[in-house]
């Protein structure tokens, strides 16, 4: 028995076009665009928009190893309240996902929660040990088209280049957490005034533009392409820019948090604030909206790390790294950049489902016959964020009380209402 | 006021008044009995989570001539070693009905952090290199007693001189010596500089013969031996060379000018000459004048205010 949906009064955003139509689907599948029609539910997506669904580069779910801070399930529904159809699960599980096995549970968890698509990445080097390649052909079997050691950056720039050559022969993407390790020991927060004067050790910029800076030369060897995650400072900004000038294959994301919130937050010692990279400075914040304007940044990927309570009620040099992010991305972007509804869609479902090579399920335009993943959201309606309302297992948010404009109303997956009128149907 | 927690909470006018507590605490301390009843009643607890000699000590002097009973938390034999988190300690501590929390800890921004789990008032007692007002409020005593300026260091040259950037002792005296109007010099190798130090109203020299003549006060850091481990400085006798009292320097301090450090000293290390033979250290003088201060803070913080409790002994 099959439900139809139709989506009433929305602007629908293609790349070629915006413009008001109502939604028709059924069995899963955009049938009509355009016209009146009737279906089994009825959604009103008066004063929306309505994308492809949102497609996250970047999440953190914690299962298998950490379930007291997130599952795949409460993860996937903090996804679909966020808009997102399709999260790329970050491979730093406990196993990590270096292995067949691991990144078929994480896949089978998320078919199991059904709220969106749950793509897991795979591990650059074996336990994110930066020692020895994962089976990178084995797990591009299994559907891992992303690899990464995320938490951790590839130090050694050789097993780097030879990782970069085996993606190129795969097809697959290598991402970079850009972070030079021996010069962030015990790092803190950014390596700035603020830092300095509270008295911790800081994570200066070149940290990150260093490894920016060989990686860039590593896919000019090599005619790789490459991602570059979560960048937090002007001068990765700049490095980008050139490489892309360049021609290089390089795709780049920065997170909500870095467009929002800087280094001055962490004055109070609230962990809350500690994120890796960190959040950097009024200059930064400037260049990476810079970037966001002129293309240099591709997406936006929120980094979505939760962290039980207790974990976080720790002293902020011992407490672990990581803040929330699915529900609020669209409208901590919305609220601290200038974007059209055009750009939303672009940075947060159209680049990165084809980042993550899966644009032919997510990230594709609002049309008959197209596969039924969908956002409807606002940039309008003013909210403020509690931790106590958010789905996560976890309420590490750094916007807790903040007033955000814009907010995602209903989320279909597959062609399966799973988020009505902000509600987790599921 | 409910804590002290940086010497930024403080106005250049509760500097002040705390120092002018301090001077009824100094004359409680020539006492036959030094004790008066003024926070008779209030339980003071001392939480030590790193390791300290004259801090630990001072505080808990100072409470029980305050007439406060004192209760004194080890890290080493607590259950800490058992797992127990932070926030369960000073929960723990905190529902026995204590008044106050005196907190040491290598993590700066601990006793901020913990406000939000206790009652008490929270007193840093030191955390990691971020702050140790006590310690800026007994320098400043010592020093503004010694010169006879009370509130004022106006034209007064201090010299900091070692691990700026590791110091939470710098961080306090910078902070409390310039706003009390000292010209603030730092003295330093570049990795022990903390980053923008330019921007804290303070100027850099890079040698210890650059200031001996022109300081009122030469504040010697304590140079701990480990950062030499982790390629941070140079080999020993080359820091020794540019940085450390030796005789040869003392000798060449201006009449009237003094040396101060806030202890443990390095001896061999920052300290070459033996501080015994420079007729301005005031090393001990500092030790005796925390206590007064220490009293003054906590009178400040605990007390009714009224300093007529002062002028009360209690039976011997």
């Amino acid at each position: 028995m099959s439900t139809t949906i139709v989506i009433r009064g929305a602007t629908v955003v293609n790349p070629a076009s915006v413009e008001v139509a109502d939604v028709l689907i059924v069995d899963g599948i955009i049938t009509a665009v355009g016209g009146s029609h009737d279906a089994d539910v009825v959604l009103n997506g008066t004063g929306c928009f309505l994308s492809s669904g949102f497609v996250d580069l970047h999440t953190h779910l914690r299962e298998p190893g950490k379930e007291e801070a997130e599952t795949i399930e409460s993860g996937s529904r903090a996804a679909a309240l966020g808009g997102y159809t399709a999260v790329v699960a970050m491979p730093n599980t406990d196993p990590a996902q270096d292995n067949v096995e691991t990144v078929r549970f994480v896949r089978q968890q998320g078919i199991a929660a059904g709220l969106c698509e749950v793509i897991p990445s795979g591990c650059i080097t074996i336990g994110r040990l930066g020692k020895q390649m994962a089976p990178y052909a084995r797990l591009a079997e299994e559907g891992v088209t992303l690899f990464t050691d995320d938490g951790t950056g590839v130090q050694d720039g050789h097993l780097m280049q030879r990782a970069l050559m085996l993606g190129k022969q795969l097809g697959i993407t290598m991402a970079q957490h850009c972070e030079v390790a021996s010069l962030t020991k015990g790092a803190v927060m950014h390596d700035g005034e603020c830092c300095s004067s509270m008295g911790v050790p800081g994570w200066p910029s070149a940290a990150e533009e260093q490894m920016v800076r060989r990686d860039i030369d590593l896919v000019r060897a090599t005619g790789a392409k490459m991602h570059f995650l979560h960048l937090s400072t002007a001068g990765s900004v700049d490095l980008v820019r050139a490489a892309k000038a360049e021609g290089l294959p390089i795709t780049a994301e920065v997170t909500p948090h870095h467009l929002a919130l800087q280094d001055e937050l962490l004055r109070g010692f609230d962990p809350v604030f500690k994120v890796n990279p960190p959040l950097r400075t009024a200059q930064d914040i400037e260049a990476l909206k810079t970037g966001i304007a002129d293309g240099t940044i591709d997406a936006v990927a929120t980094d979505h790390a939760p962290h039980a309570g207790h974990t976080k009620e720790q002293p902020l040099d011992a407490a672990p790294p990581g803040m929330l992010g699915l529900e609020t991305a669209l409208g901590v972007l919305n609220t601290a950049v200038s974007v059209d509804p055009q750009q939303i869609a672009s940075l947060m479902s159209w680049a990165p489902a084809c980042i993550a090579d899966i644009s032919e399920r997510h990230g594709r335009p609002i049309a008959v016959g197209e596969p039924a993943n969908i956002a409807v959201w606002d940039t309008t309606t003013v909210w403020t964020v509690s931790r106590d309302e958010l789905s996560s297992k976890s309420r590490n948010t750094p916007y807790h009380g903040m007033e955000l404009r814009g907010r995602v109303r209903h989320t279909i997956f597959n062609g399966e209402l799973v988020v009505r009128d902000g509600k987790a149907l599921k | 006021m409910k804590h002290l927690l940086s010497s930024h909470d403080l106005s250049v006018d509760d500097i002040v008044g705390i120092l002018e507590v301090a001077d009824h605490m100094a004359e409680i301390n020539t006492r036959s009995v030094p004790k008066v009843p003024a926070l008779r009643g209030k339980t003071i607890a001392s939480v030590f989570f790193e390791d300290s000699t004259r801090t630990r000590l001072s505080f808990e002097t100072a409470a029980k001539r305050l007439s406060a009973d004192v209760m004194t938390f080890m890290a080493s034999s607590s259950s800490l070693n058992k797992g127990e988190s932070l926030r369960d300690t000073i929960e723990t501590l905190s529902a026995m009905g204590i008044d106050a929390l005196v907190i040491r800890h290598k993590s700066s921004g601990v006793p901020q952090t913990i406000t939000q789990w206790t009652d008490a008032a929270v007193i840093n007692a030191g955390d990691g290199w971020h702050q140790h007002p006590t310690q800026g409020l007994l320098d400043a005593y010592t020093v503004t007693r010694e010169f006879g300026t009370k509130d004022s260091l106006a034209g007064r040259n201090v010299a900091i001189v070692g691990d700026i950037k590791h110091s939470r002792v710098a961080r306090s005296n910078i902070d409390i010596f310039r706003r009390l109007g000292a010209h603030v010099i730092v003295v330093a190798p570049p990795a022990l500089l903390p980053g923008n130090v330019e921007s804290w109203g303070v100027e850099v020299r890079s040698t210890i013969d650059d200031v001996l003549g022109d300081v009122d006060v030469l504040y010697m850091l304590r140079m701990q031996l480990e950062r030499m481990d982790s390629a941070i400085v140079p080999a020993l006798p080359e820091y020794c060379a540019t940085y450390s009292l030796t005789p040869e320097r003392a000798a060449r301090m201006g009449a009237g000018s003094i040396l101060m450090h806030p202890g443990p000293i390095n001896r061999g290390v920052e300290l070459i000459v033996d501080p015994a033979d420079v007729p301005g250290s005031r090393i001990l003088t500092q030790v005796t004048n925390g206590v007064n201060v220490r009293m003054a803070v906590l009178f400040s913080l605990l007390g009714s205010g009224a300093t007529s409790v002062l002028q009360q002994g209690v039976e011997s």
